[in-house]
Order: C-alpha cells, then structure tokens, then sequence
C-alpha cells in the first residue's frame, strides 16, 4: 500500500521510500523514514496535493510523490 | 573530520530551516543597516547586516532557508559552500548561528547534525517557544543543549525575548571560547573520506572540504558531485562514483542511510528532552486551517484575498501613481521654467526627468504587492494559497506558487516578476518570469481603450454583451490563452529538467511581524529603484535622443517664418477691428496701434478679462471680436507648435528608422507611423498614445480619452489614399501590445532578478516574435473575413 491511497483522518506506519532523484532525497529528509507515523489531514479542493502530519509538523505532497511511500497499518 | 581549532568569528552565517522566523530574528539582531545583493554567480539571495555586540560588531551573513544541507538546485549548493567558505567571492564563515523552531523541533535537527559536522563552531537560537508552549512542549533546554555540545537560547524573535543572551553567546562564539561540537555520526565515512579528500588535493591549493565531498557523494541531484567535477577535473569525478559504488555496495542507497541514521539519532537526542502533552492539544493554527484550506470555504477566501490583493495594486495603486505622475510633470514643468528653450532643456525635462518619473511610477505598485506578500508570507497564508491551487499549475509543469506572481502581473509584470522570488526552484521561477509579461497588465489598457474606442463599433452581441466589452475581455484572454503553452513549452524545452520536489510545509498561523515585514518591503523598493531604476532611466534617454535628434535647422526657419507670418496677419485683423470701430484711427501701423490701445481710455479694456460694463453697444461687439480674434491666433499658434513637434519627429532618427522599417510592418496593416510609436514606445506601452498624437500633429498631450486623438485616428489617411486604420489593423495593434514585451522596466527587472541578460534577451525576441506573428494572422483573418 501506498501513501497515497488514504483518506483524510487515517493514519500508516511508513515502511519504505522506493525510487530515486531528488524527490526520493526529500522525502527520506523531511522525516518520511521506517517507522515514521504519518496522519493524513486532508485533501487540496481539487484533490491533490494532500496534506499529512508527521514529527509533529504538517506537510504537503503532491499524490504521485506520496505514491512513492510505502505503508502500513496501524 | 575537519578538526582545525575554533577560529575566532570573522562572520556568523544564519542558517536553518524555513519558517522558523529566522528572518525576524536576523531583523532584530541586525537593525535596519542590512545590504542585500545577490550571491556571486547565482539568483539566490545574499543578506548580510552587523549584530551589535558588547562592545564590538560581528558580520552575519543570512542564508537561505533550507531543510538540508543536500542540494536539490545548483543554487542550493550556496549554503553548504558558504558555510565551508568555499563559495568564490563570500567571505569565510567563523561560525554558525542555527535557528530552529521549537514547535518542530524533530525535523529541525535533521539540519542541525548536518551542521555539526561542518567543524564551524555553533550557537542554536530556539525560536518559537511560544508555539511550543501552546501545543503543551515541554523543552528541558539545559540537557538539549549538553547533549548537542554547543549553547542553545530560547528565544521569540517577534518579541525580542531572548535576544540579550544570544548576543552574549554570540559574543563568546567570537572570542573563540565555543568550541566545534563533535559530530558522532558517520565518523567511518568521514575517516574514508578524508583520506580520499588528502590523496586528491595532494598538492593542488584547492580546498577540499570533506563535508562536501560527503554530498558530493551522498546527494542524489548529482549536483555536489558536478560542481567539484567542475574544479577538481572529470578524472576526479570518476574516482568520487568508484567511490560512492564501494559505498553503496557497502551499506546500500546511502541517502536511505543518512535519513535513518539522523533521524534516529535525533530521536535518542530528544528522549525526555521534549515531554509532549498526554492528550493531543488542537491549536489555534489548526483551527483557523480547517478554515483556510476547506474546500468551499477557504477556495472562496483564497478568491476574497486575491481579488483584494489584485484591486490593490490595479485600482487602489492608481491615484499613488497619478500623484508621482503629476510631481513628477510639476517638476518637469518647474525645471523646464528655469531652463532656456533647446536641447538642454528638452533632454532635462523628456529625457531625465521623464525617465526618473517612468521608474518612481511603478513604486507604488511594488510596495503595495510587497505588503500584501510580506503580510500574507509571514502569516502562513502564502503556503497554504499554494496547496489550494497547485492542480491547476502543475498541468503545465508550474506550482501553486506561481500563482501570486502571475495573478499581480495582470495589473503590472514588474512587481509580479519580482514576487517570483517566493518560487523555490530556479526551473519553476524562470519559467514564470518569462510567462509573466504575457498578462495584460495596466499600461495595455491605455492602448486597448483608444483603440476600442476609435473603431469597435458599439453593438450588442446575443443580445446582452456589449462588443467593445467582449473586444477588452479578449485581450485580456490571448495573455492568459498564450502563456499556457508557452510555459508549457519552455518546461519540455529550454527549463526542461526532473519534476523538483513539491515537499512543502504548511506551517503554523503567527502573527505578521511589523518590523519584518516593513524591512521586506523597503528592501524591494529599495532593489527596484537602484538596480533596474538605472536601466529604465538609460533607455528613456537614449529614446529620447533617437526621437529629439538630427533637430534640422530647416524645420525651424520654416517654422518661425510661419510665426511671424501669423502675427503679422493677426496684427493686421486687429487694426482691422480697431478701424471699423473707429475710422477715425486708420491708418493704423503698428506702432500707432500700440500707441493708441495704450492711452485710449476706452479701448484699455481689450486687455481685461472682463467684458466693459458701460453700455455702449459698439465696445462690446469690438471686445467680443477682439477676444475671438485673439483666440484663433492662440490656436494657430499651438497648431504650428503641433506641427513642428511632428515635423522634427518624423525627420529624427526614430523616424527615419520608422520609414527604412515601413516593409516590416506593412504585413500587419500599419504605415510607417504606426511602426514609429511603436518603437518609440520600447520604455512603456503608454507612450505610444502620446507618440501618436505627436505623428497626427496633435501635441504631445493626448490620452486614450482624446477625442481629438479618436477622430484623428478615425480620418488619418494612408500613402494610398484610403484610410490608414480600419477594424483589421485596430485588432492587429491590439493583439501586437498584448503579446510584445515593449517595456523597459519589466526586462530590466528580468535582468535584475535572473542576473543575466540572457532571459531578458529571450523574453524580448519571444514576445516580439509571438507579438507579429498573432498580429500577422489576426490582420489577415479579419480582412479575408470582410471586417476591414
């Protein structure tokens, strides 16, 4: 599963960042690491990006680059 | 390990992650005496102020917030190498003043143990306590600051709480008495690397600084890796991969590597560091969120803010700019007082004068742009605005953080180009800087109104649109209805390059500070006028001078033997009115008449204001005449002027470039004199109403109101005969100052913002060229359509 398929309000435990390029970097840098619980809050108007909270913080991420989280339950 | 002994501070570079109120915090150590420029070599900003110590000063240079020291642009590259004083033309740093938020403080350490591994010795400002406070943190700052090894000063740089100990750590930074902080992580690869580092330098002066050679090797944009490539040589390069392959080989993706090893070690350093409340405590910031980025609502707000932000700076700028307009007339109408009629003062009054007035105009609607970025930025709104509407950008490869600077580009590019700098990704801003000129902006609608004005007939279309309505509404489209596929375009072409990041944070709702966001408005005025003020001001004088020059003596005598004539026949028709009202008095020469006007009693009343009061009949009927007659000499006189003025343009050089240029334009519809406004109108759109009624010899005091100008327009004739303007070339002109980029001030500012004449250059010959081609086709089309 990926990051992208949630809804606002679910939370998932971060299993892995697959790809590469910079994209990849900063997701790994802004705390999208294994084990990272990360919320989603909501969609945009238009439904991408979406938002998601992580360490305490809000972030938002287009869906094709939250595709490239991989998830878990819980 | 970079273990050189703490220098004593030469400067104290400020770095940390955005939002962290880093800014104001610079701001209120440095005082208004900031110097702000541009880093050598790139876009990106440079900053630099003096923090007043005890007793002495410390130079502090504020870098660009960044939540890595890992460079995803070839700008990004500044911070590491400012900070390891390898970047050419900055001055060495002695250390580091990091800020961090307090509310977020997990992520903002991930920055911060890439820091420490710098061998600069460090000082943590933690900002943002009070938002801490409010999501019920609780910081044991003590041990957060003997776990990291360096000191750590809460502080609320808003408030200035906490400044006074920061300057007193700062203080001790200088003197040398804070030491490195020993960095734990990755203390094998750093030992790999610096001996790796040691062989390759060897005897070559070059400084090889092992923390770059850790992005170099690390950093998956490559772009640490081609920029050491570009110093150390390609046989260098290859040795860094065979590197970074042992590596990997070794330990797997290191960026995986770094991200985990950080964040773990961030955690074990915040274990009962942070105490966090035992119930999730919904702040205000959130609160006002479920608001701001609802779907209904905050779309709606998101539309309020930009209509206000737009009617700003289109409407409510308007009777500021009329106002420098009219000093600056006054001033030129004052100088001109004092100067003798000639060149002098012609290049004085429409050269220097004018020029100066062309750059001040446009203040207005930058500094109002900038309040309302610097308001909306500092509040937090900027971010969200983005989140709201990046859909709709991303489909030509842009962001929702185009949206400002295109939106404020409708009322005027130059604030909208410099509103670009709030874009992270240099790919993403050029693209929207060279966009950005293609939506209508004010100085069009002078053009639009005259022209709409003059030749789109008043007919209501399905009943309820008005024609000339539709005709403005689609100027105002062709902008919008271009830029798509140029950006577009210039996204798969020339800025072509991998999708950056579109990691944003959304960041918690603080209250605007005063003093930050006054400094951010002053500084882009200040930018404005000094650095492309200079331009602007160069090209209204050499324009100045292609249209005042060669200033033929012949066109002169013609005109002042054509004065002298009128005076003489206006002298001659006041003799005649004075003889019919009294034969008595012929023959009057002039002399006698002069005589007679001045000691007839009776006849002093000529040179009132005021009609006689006495009854006599015959008085009155002679002063009405008299005053008529003086009247028509008036307007001959002004005629004449008109006249010369149109003569002496259209025998300038601007003129003659016109006439040789005739062929060029002749495919568009236009005669050589429409060409000429043209050109003349390179420093502003505008000017070409003005240039016009100098052509059609109406004076240099048209607007797009004149109705002299319409009617003129509406008669003028062509080399053939026929008509010069009709429907066809009225829409030609049109579509040509919607598309072309005949403004000084806007590629000034591209050059300015880009810090190369390249962009400018391309803006101007894409536009210019989009501009003749649409005008082209619209010409024809609507004459093959019969509109002509």
């Amino acid at each position: 599963m990926t990051l992208n398929t949630l809804s606002p309000g679910q939370s998932c435990r971060v299993k892995s960042v697959r790809g590469s390029g910079p994209t990849y970097q900063r997701l790994l840098e802004m705390g999208l690491i294994p084990d990272t619980e990360v919320q989603v809050v909501r969609l945009a108007p238009m439904g991408d990006p979406m938002e998601v909270q992580l360490h305490g913080y809000y972030l938002s991420l287009r869906k094709n680059e939250a595709a490239m989280v991989e998830i878990e339950n819980g | 390990m970079d273990n050189r002994p703490a220098l004593a501070a030469r400067a104290v570079a400020v770095v940390g992650n955005p939002n962290t109120g880093k800014t104001t915090l610079f701001n209120a150590l440095t005082g208004l005496k900031q110097r702000t420029g541009n880093f050598p070599g790139c876009t990106v900003e440079k900053k630099t102020g003096r923090i007043q110590l005890e007793n002495n000063t410390v130079e502090a240079i504020d870098l660009p917030g960044t939540y890595s020291l890992a460079a995803v642009s070839l700008d990004e590259l500044v911070v590491p190498e400012v900070l390891l004083g390898v970047r050419e033309g900055v001055e060495p740093v002695g250390g580091i003043l990091v800020v961090a938020d307090a509310s977020t403080l997990h992520r903002n350490l991930y920055l911060v143990t890439q820091l420490m591994e710098l061998g600069r010795p460090m000082v943590m400002a933690l900002n943002m306590m009070d938002l801490a406070l409010e999501r019920g943190l609780e910081i044991d700052i003590e041990t957060l600051s003997r776990r990291l090894g360096f000191p750590v000063v809460p502080t609320h740089a808003g408030k200035a709480e906490g400044l006074a100990e920061l300057r007193l750590e700062l203080r001790r930074l200088m003197d040398g008495r804070i030491k490195p902080p020993k960095p734990e992580l990755f203390r094998d690869f750093y030992d790999r690397i610096t001996r790796f580092a040691d062989e390759e330098a060897g005897d070559r002066r070059l400084p090889l600084p092992p923390a770059l050679v850790f992005r170099a090797l690390f950093d998956e944009s490559g772009f640490a890796a081609q920029h050491l490539g570009e110093w150390f040589g390609e046989d260098f390069r290859t040795r860094l991969m065979q590197l970074r392959r042992e590596l990997e080989a070794e330990h797997g993706k290191l960026i995986e590597l770094e991200a985990r090893e950080r964040y773990t070690w961030v955690r074990e350093l915040l274990d009962k560091v942070i105490r966090k409340p035992e119930h999730k405590i919904v702040t205000r910031s959130e609160r006002i969120d479920k608001f701001l980025t609802h779907k209904v609502w905050g779309v709606l707000t998101l539309f309020v803010v930009m209509t206000v932000l737009f009617q700003t700076i289109y409407a409510w700028a308007g009777p500021l700019m009329d106002g420098i307009e009219g000093l600056i007339g006054a001033l030129g109408g004052a100088v001109g007082s004092l100067l003798p009629e000639g060149m002098l003062r012609s290049l004085v009054v429409d050269g220097i004068v004018a020029g100066v007035g062309a750059v001040l105009v446009f203040l207005p609607q930058i500094l109002l742009l900038f309040l309302f970025i610097a308001v909306l930025e500092d509040f937090g709104y900027m971010a969200r605005a983005a989140f709201l509407m990046d859909r709709i950008f991303s489909k030509v490869g842009l962001s929702g953080k185009s949206l400002i600077p295109l939106l404020s580009s409708f009322a005027c590019a130059i604030p909208g180009i410099m509103a670009t700098r709030t874009i992270p990704h240099p790919r993403d801003r050029f693209t929207t800087i060279l966009v950005a000129p293609l939506m209508s902006c004010s100085a069009r609608l002078p053009v639009y109104v005259i022209m709409i004005a003059a030749f789109i007939p008043q007919k209501q279309v399905l009943g309820i649109f008005g024609l000339q309505g539709l005709t403005l509404l689609g100027m105002y489209l062709v902008g919008v209805v271009v830029a798509v596929p140029t950006a577009w375009i210039l996204k798969k072409t020339l800025l072509k390059g991998e999708t950056p990041p579109f990691l944003m944070e959304l960041p918690s709702y603080k209250r605007p500070n005063p003093r930050t966001v006054g400094i951010r408005v002053y500084q882009s005025g200040m930018a404005f006028v000094t650095r492309a003020g200079t331009v602007i001001l160069a090209v209204t004088v050499v324009v100045w001078a292609m249209a005042y020059f060669p200033r033929s003596g012949e066109i002169e005598d013609n005109y002042a033997a054509l004065r002298i004539e009128a005076e003489a026949q206006h002298m001659m028709a006041r003799a005649g009115l004075l003889e019919s009202f009294d034969p008595q008095l012929a023959p009057l020469s002039l002399e006698r008449m002069e005589r007679v006007l001045k000691e007839n009693p009776q006849l002093a009343v000529l040179n009132d204001d005021k009609p006689p009061v006495s009854g006599d009949p015959a008085l009155q009927a002679l002063y009405a005449d008299w005053r008529q007659l003086d009247a028509g000499y008036q307007e001959k006189l002004a005629e004449l002027d008109s006249r010369e003025s149109g003569d002496y343009l259209r025998d300038s050089y601007l003129g003659r470039m016109g006439q040789v240029m005739e062929p060029l334009v002749v495919p568009l519809g236009w005669d050589w004199r429409i060409g000429m406004a043209t050109i003349a109108s390179f420093p502003a759109r505008e000017i070409i109403i003005a240039t016009l009624g100098v052509i059609f010899n109406l004076g240099a005091d048209m607007d797009e109101e004149s109705v002299e100008l319409k009617q003129a327009l509406k008669t003028a004739v062509g080399a053939d005969g026929n008509k010069l303007f009709s429907i066809p070339v009225a829409l030609s002109i049109m579509v040509f100052f919607a598309l072309c980029a005949q403004c000084a001030a806007t590629l000034a500012t591209i050059r300015k913002e880009t810090d190369s004449w390249r962009w400018p250059v391309l803006s101007f010959t894409y536009m210019t060229s989009l501009a003749y081609l649409a005008a082209f086709g619209v010409f024809h089309l609507t004459t093959a359509l019969g509109w002509g």
